[in-house]
């Protein structure tokens, strides 16, 4: 498909080349959607060779260390539970197996397309003890937050949470504050924004000075985001401003924001590639800890390790593009992935391996 | 994995309403936007609809997403 025939986005390319950077300058997307859609319309290809996309850590299934994982495969050889999650998550490998090896060998391990559905799966099953995988940025806590909720409301007692749920803010400024990463704007990504709104990007763009646009996903939502970061580079200005403005409002959604944090406080939390990130995880309240499989399934800790050669730290952290692993296309491929990067349909690795393989 | 559609509701049943997207009619979960009112659409993700969108702009979406989706694996 070329993207070039439609007028407006020929327009939006235009002005793009017309800004006539004098420096180059590195705009980072944290949103997966975001990196997909980047190489599916080839965008990196048709923008000026100043502006250089980077894709930051945008994709909850990657960045879900791989202590966790670990942790729950110890929960479904130690326990006799049935597991739900989202598809992705399956194949992310742990430092022994994966959630898929498990399945195949007889473990109660089921796709969810919604949360839902574990839920109902346990109303149906009293008798079968049922975990949702909570995994996911603030697009997906309030799913979580509803079901809780209604566990709770009707004493549902068979049913248990994972939670790895991480929050998108605070991972952006740890970003920032690495000196091997040059960011001079952010992509804000939408359907987190849906819910968050926009003021809590305020005080990055204040304290960094850079510019955060949220954007839409559609080609021309992402082409006119980033022209709306040049402009304000151009006239120096480091401001908030909501490309996608049709589904993301200031306040963003109040009400599923104050569901989340009826049930949840913030917490340290753990990002594969950046570390500890204080505040960038949740944890349920006291009153919600009978939901808490991590309490109700304890495991021994075992020594977790990435997948030897693996690059996705530092590809999460923008500091290397995909190609740059030495392990890219030949070793690990979406039919062999190496690393949850190229596991994920919208890792960087998984994005770069499919749309852009022959545009370098 | 935080992608999310854009339905219309079509109908409204306490915390349940059908709604349709690209042709395909669905059950989802309200429960999160509780202003939402038959007519009105919304994005869609994980089986909750998460935002209402600007009914303006809507159906510019709803063309876009069609493109989108043709030969996508979700
Ligand atoms: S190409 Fe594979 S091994 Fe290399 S960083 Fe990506 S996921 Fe990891």
């Amino acid at each position: 498909m070329n993207i070039l025939t439609d007028k407006n986005i020929k327009h939006i390319v235009e002005s793009l080349y017309k800004s006539n950077l004098s420096e180059s300058i590195s705009i980072m997307e944290v949103c997966g959607t975001h990196t997909m859609a980047i190489s599916k319309y080839g965008l990196r290809q048709i923008i000026p060779e100043t502006i250089n996309l980077i894709s930051g850590p945008g994709c909850p299934v990657c960045v879900t260390p791989a202590s966790d994982i670990d942790t729950i495969l110890e929960i479904t050889e130690n326990y006799d539970i049935s597991l739900f999650t989202f598809g992705d998550m399956l194949h992310v490998p742990g430092s022994r197996s994966s959630l898929y090896n498990k399945k195949s060998e007889g473990k109660d391990i089921n796709i969810c397309y919604s949360p839902l559905d574990a839920l109902n799966f346990a109303k149906q099953n009293p008798s079968r003890k049922v975990i949702f995988l909570a995994i996911g940025f603030e697009t997906t806590i309030p799913l979580t937050s509803v079901v809780i909720k209604r566990a709770y409301t009707e004493k549902i007692n068979n049913f248990f949470i994972y939670n790895v749920h991480k929050l998108i803010p605070e991972a952006l400024e740890t970003l920032l504050k690495d000196e091997r990463i040059k960011i001079d704007a952010f992509l804000c990504p939408g359907h987190v924004s849906a819910i968050i709104g926009s003021t809590h990007y305020n005080l990055i763009a204040e304290k960094y000075k850079i510019p955060c646009v949220i954007s839409g996903f559609e080609p021309f939502d992402i082409l006119e985001s980033i022209d709306m970061i040049i402009k304000q580079i151009k006239n120096n200005k480091h401001e908030v401003q909501i490309q996608y403005n049709r589904v993301v409002r200031e306040e963003g959604n109040p009400f599923a924001i104050k569901l989340i944090y009826e049930i949840f406080d913030k917490t340290d939390s753990i990002w594969r590639g950046l570390g500890n990130i204080p505040d960038s995880g949740l944890k349920l309240k006291e009153d919600f800890l009978e939901f808490d499989a991590k309490i109700h399934f304890p495991v021994k800790k075992i020594r977790s390790k990435e997948p030897p050669g693996c690059q996705c730290g530092d590809v999460l952290k923008g500091i290397k593009k995909p190609f740059e692993c030495g392990l890219f296309s030949n070793i690990c491929r979406p039919d062999n992935p190496i690393g949850p990067c190229m596991v994920s349909s919208e890792g960087s690795c998984a994005a770069y391996y499919r749309y852009e393989q022959l545009k370098v | 994995m935080c992608l999310a559609i854009p339905a219309e509701i079509i109908k409204i049943n306490e915390n349940l309403a059908e709604v349709e997207s690209m042709g395909i009619k669905k059950e989802v979960d309200i429960t999160l936007v509780p202003d939402a009112v038959k007519g009105d659409y919304v994005i869609v993700h994980a089986g909750f609809a998460i935002q209402i969108i600007d009914k303006k702009e809507a159906k510019t979406i709803k063309k876009y997403w069609n493109e989108y989706f043709d030969g996508q694996k979700y």
